[in-house]
């Protein structure tokens, strides 16, 4: 039994509006990653994902507040703490984070290596700037990178070696676990490949313990991480090995989600896309039950009559769906 | 599949140059392209590829700097605006982003009575443009009266787009080009959007160009396709032919940096700059 | 629309510059419904009067109901208002030479120091070192002096006008009093005559109206050339674009402050009326709204919804009037608040020097400011010719700027604290 990286227990955080209105964008949301595993995050716009990833760190800010839940990194319970304990001894040692176009981050009137000198310093301030220069040096020829991009400022390097420079510089100090929010979303599909293999090869040379990859392009989580969770709405509705969730979903909206992926082989242009019709739920007043009943093709009034929990099949396999796996495939089936 | 005879539209050596001097940027050099009646073609590159360039000198809303366009046979002129207005009552388009495609200090109604006036429509009485624009809407399964008097701001994104396909509907051009149609929409809404412009080829026998960088989507989609690099035709033809058993080193390369799911994604052909 | 007044309406910024701008608008209005008198009317002779109540002399005397009151300190207060600080210490000074120690007169105690003069002043005394002219100074002060103890009354006469003598006709004593508002003519200056004597507050509102119109008009006329300009340059591009930017580019090298005085200077004084003035500085401000609306506009041509627009066969007039225009809109309304501030100022600029409007028609803040300047107000400390009109186009200008920061908080969300 592999050690526990993150665990995350009933995890919901908020925003405020100005008018004082709670939104729940996550909702009681459990979830474990393993050592040497990656978890990857699918789901839509506006379901929840990136608010997820910024809580994870529990680095809140308004208008995002924490309301309740555990975040357990490596058994260090970080729930609650203290902001500034937090960016001090959580943050690049522990657990550290990219948010999507990390790249346009860098600050352009400094050398790459400036920045590693600043990440280092901040929790070592005795390191020398040669130790420091041979480190990322090392750290730089292991993931592929030229040296010479060390010396460089960021406005010399193209937009694929920025994104994988940024990755690097996150992960100097090999945190426990890396969670990436749509790390090559902005990228062309020769970038984004030598960014997934940049990720691949932190995971496989043991920089990164564990990984979190939140995208919503789904032919992307299947090839990167070895378990996929499909959140929508602010839950995860289902969670499941990558394999099964894109070749066996059980859950309607995974389903469809899964249906609606184009890939360019052979026999996809027999496929038939699946649509899910409406728009997600206004989360200033969730709906009663089942976030997706409302769109949901299966729809029955017990669905929206009390509020659904996940149910548990064997392995580490679950869905959030008031009925049974039978049930389910056999309504599958006769479509 | 294809007659030679009925090609709607095509160019010739199309060429856009920006800029003089030193800051030359040839953003299209000397493409040549063209379309049949009712058949989808996909025009697939990356960012800087000039597809969206080359779309637009398509559409006659930018210049041309070389080269030629020919509508139905004959050379396109669109020197004046009248000259314009008639052009652009067969070639029509819809664009990626909606919430830019509308004027958000009109309300929804007058995008498609805009319509309704360029057929020539608008000496009809309001229950006829009434009439006109709810089936237009229910092509694309919205309710018009639940639309109507509305401003942009207050409808979704997918129904944005869709109204933009209920506008095609109202128009009926010959030619239809779409530029990322379906990048900023759901996922779940994406067939629906693709069904509909499907639906717009089958039942009034539109050309259909999709402008694109996903070539997944390209190949789902279309009959023929196109592939850019740089301003440059690299490789066109069927699309089974060129997704399948690309010949290029580029198309090559292109198709293997996409994620599968059914084939081995290899990444091992990945060589760091 | 709604939602937009809303907000405009609840910025703080807004707010407050609005009723301060307000408060001077309806000040404009109302004032000249209450006092009635023109404002270039002269009715001081003489420069510079400070700021007070003026009472008629002879209608206070005169008055038909005298009230008589015994106050304590009304005695004392009349000595010490007749003897000023400089007449005290010239006082002090005789009577030191005369021998009596300093530390014995006590200048502040009137009585105390009249009476120690009177016993002790002899007019014929000539101390060393003293000139004549200093002894005769104090032989006539000695003399304004005789009578300011005693208490007894005035007494009123006129010359007969057959005989020429002087025929009592009435006294006034010492515990006399009129009700002011009794008296028929009383005028109230609160800030005082300039100097050419007329009354400061009524020039001044008057000032401040004058120069808002001017501002009005002048920013209206240099906001609309500016929005055609830009509009036409930023939409069309090619050689128009070229043209409309050369001609900008003039007017941007040429300082508009001195085209300004050389088109005022060879107008002449006679055609220089308040609205040729406002039209001039219309026409020679235009330049930063025509570069600014032309920079947005560059960055609207190229939007989805102008090339649909183009795509429905709208005409450029159409495009530009309908999909260009309302997203400048607001950009334009903050432009026109500080064209109008910024020709206010180049009003009083310009009035300073003597090229504003013609100074016997209307008074400008500007123009107030000039006469303060050339009869040397400030030199001589008359701060109500001067200090009024300065408070008045800051606040005139604090107020406007202020409104355009609220404005630019609610259509730029990103400015916001």
């Amino acid at each position: 039994m592999s050690k526990v990286m993150l665990e995350v227990n009933n995890l919901t955080t908020k925003y405020v509006t100005r008018f004082h209105e709670n939104i729940y964008a996550v909702d009681h949301v459990s979830l474990k990653v393993e050592e040497g595993k990656s978890v990857g995050i699918a789901g839509e716009s506006g379901c929840g994902k990136s608010t997820l990833a910024l809580s994870l760190m529990g680095y809140y800010f308004p208008p995002l507040h924490y309301t309740s839940g555990e975040i357990i990194i490596d058994g260090q319970n970080i729930s609650g703490m203290d902001p500034d304990k937090v960016r001090k001894s959580i943050l690049g040692t522990e657990i550290a984070y990219i948010p999507q176009s990390a790249m346009n981050a860098l600050n352009p009137t400094r050398k790459i290596i400036h920045f590693i000198q600043d990440v280092i310093r901040a929790h070592d301030p005795k390191a020398t700037k040669e130790e420091i220069y041979e480190m990322a040096k090392e750290r730089f020829d292991l993931l592929g990178l030229p040296e010479k991009v060390l010396n460089q400022f960021p406005v010399e390097l193209s937009g694929g070696m920025k994104q994988r420079t940024v990755i690097a510089i996150s992960v100097i100090l090999c945190p426990k676990i890396l969670i990436a929010d749509e790390p090559s979303s902005a990228l062309d599909v020769t970038s984004q490949k030598m960014v997934i293999k940049m990720l691949l090869d932190l995971m496989d040379h043991g920089i990164i313990k564990s990984m979190i990859f939140i995208t919503h392009e789904l032919p992307l989580l299947y090839n990167v991480t070895d378990d996929i969770m499909v959140m929508y709405a602010g839950q995860i509705v289902e969670k499941a090995t990558a394999k099964e969730a894109v070749f066996d979903p059980i859950h309607p909206y995974s389903k469809g989600l899964m249906g609606s992926i184009i890939v360019p082989e052979s026999g996809v242009r027999d496929a038939k896309l699946t649509a899910i019709p409406g728009v997600p739920p206004n989360l200033k007043n969730p709906p009663e039950g089942c976030h997706f009943a409302e769109r949901c093709k299966y729809v029955q009034p017990q669905c929206t009559a009390q509020s659904i929990e996940l149910r548990h099949l064997e392995g580490d396999r679950s869905y959030r769906c008031i009925f049974s796996e039978e049930h389910l495939r056999e309504v599958y089936k006769n479509d | 599949m294809t007659d030679g005879n009925d090609v709607v539209l095509s160019g010739s050596g199309l060429t856009k140059v920006f800029g003089m001097g030193r800051q030359r940027l040839t953003a299209v050099d000397h493409v040549d392209i063209s379309f049949h009646k009712g058949e989808i073609s996909s025009i697939v590159g990356e960012s800087g590829s000039g597809k969206t360039t080359l779309a637009k000198m398509l559409l006659g809303l930018i210049s041309v700097t070389e080269g030629e366009v020919y509508f139905q046979g004959k050379k396109r002129d669109i020197s004046t605006q009248r000259k314009r207005k008639e052009y652009w009552k067969n070639i029509q388009a819809i664009f990626q982003d909606p919430y830019s495609s509308y004027n958000i200090f009109r309300k929804i109604d007058t995008v498609l009575l805009d319509c309704i006036k360029m057929r020539n429509g608008n000496r009809y009485s309001y229950e006829e443009k009434y009439e006109l624009m709810s089936e237009a809407c229910s092509f694309v399964n919205l309710k018009f009266e639940e639309l109507t008097n509305k401003y942009p701001f207050e409808l979704s994104g997918g129904q944005m787009q869709r109204l933009m396909i209920a506008r095609i509907f109202l128009l009926k051009p010959k030619i239809l080009l779409a530029d990322e149609p379906t990048s900023m929409i759901d996922a779940c809404s994406r067939a629906t959007i693709l069904d509909m412009l499907m639906k717009l080829r089958d039942e009034t026998g539109t050309t259909l160009i999709f402008i694109t960088h996903d070539i997944g989507l390209a190949y789902y989609v279309s009959d023929s396709v196109y592939i850019m690099e740089h301003g440059v035709m690299v490789e066109s033809g069927c699309a089974d032919d060129v997704i399948l058993n690309p010949q290029k080193p580029y198309t090559k390369r292109l198709i293997s940096d996409v994620p599968k799911i059914h084939e081995e994604w290899d990444l091992s052909t990945v060589t760091y700059k | 629309m709604r939602n937009t007044l809303r907000q405009v309406f609840r910025s703080g910024k807004f707010v407050v510059g609005f009723s301060i701008f307000m408060a001077m608008l309806l000040l404009v209005m109302i004032y000249p419904l209450f006092f009635k008198a023109p404002p270039l009317e002269i009715i001081g002779e003489g420069t510079f009067f400070p700021p007070g109540i003026y009472v008629s002399t002879l209608d206070a005397v005169n008055s038909e109901t005298t009230y008589t009151l015994h106050l304590d300190d009304a005695a004392a207060k009349r000595l010490a208002s007749r003897l000023s600080d400089e007449e005290r210490l010239d006082l002090q000074e005789w009577l030191v030479l005369s021998g009596i120690p300093e530390e014995e007169i006590d200048i502040s105690n009137t009585e105390e120091l009249l009476s120690l003069w009177k016993s002790n002043y002899e007019p014929n005394q000539r101390f060393p070192g003293m000139t004549n002219a200093r002894m005769r100074y104090f032989q006539r002060l000695d003399t304004s002096l005789s009578g300011l103890l005693s208490n007894e009354g005035v007494t009123i006469s006129i010359s007969n006008a057959e005989t020429g003598d002087l025929e009592e006709v009435g006294s006034v004593s010492p515990s006399d009093y009129v009700n002011v508002k009794r008296v028929a003519n009383v005028r109230v200056l609160p800030l005082g005559t300039d100097n050419f004597g007329r009354d400061v507050l009524t020039e001044l509102v008057k000032a401040i109206q004058v120069s808002l119109q001017i501002g009005l008009v002048a920013g209206v006329i240099a906001t609309f050339i500016g929005l055609i300009f830009g509009l036409v340059s930023g939409y069309i591009g090619g050689s128009t674009d070229d043209s409309i930017m050369f001609v900008t580019n003039l007017f941007t090298v040429i300082p508009s402050f001195v085209l300004l005085i050389l088109i005022s200077f060879s107008i002449g004084q006679e055609k220089r009326g308040a609205f040729t003035i406002a039209a001039v500085i219309g026409l020679t401000s235009w330049v930063w709204t025509a570069r600014a609306v032309r920079a947005q506009v560059i960055s609207l041509r190229n939007r989805d919804h102008v090339n649909l627009s183009k795509l429905s066969g709208h005409s450029i007039v159409h495009i530009i009037l309908t999909d260009i225009l309302p997203y400048v809109a607001s950009y334009v309304i903050m432009a026109l608040i500080l064209q109008i501030s910024s020709a206010i100022l180049m009003e009083a600029n310009l009035s300073i020097l003597g090229l504003g409007p013609r100074t016997t028609e209307v008074p400008t803040l500007g123009l107030m400011m000039n006469w303060a300047m050339i009869y040397q107000a400030h030199i001589l400390g008359k701060w109500w010719a001067y200090f009024p009109v300065i408070v008045s186009i800051a606040l005139i200008s604090f107020s406007l700027n202020l409104m355009n920061t609220g404005l630019d908080q609610v259509f730029n969300p990103t400015l916001r604290d």
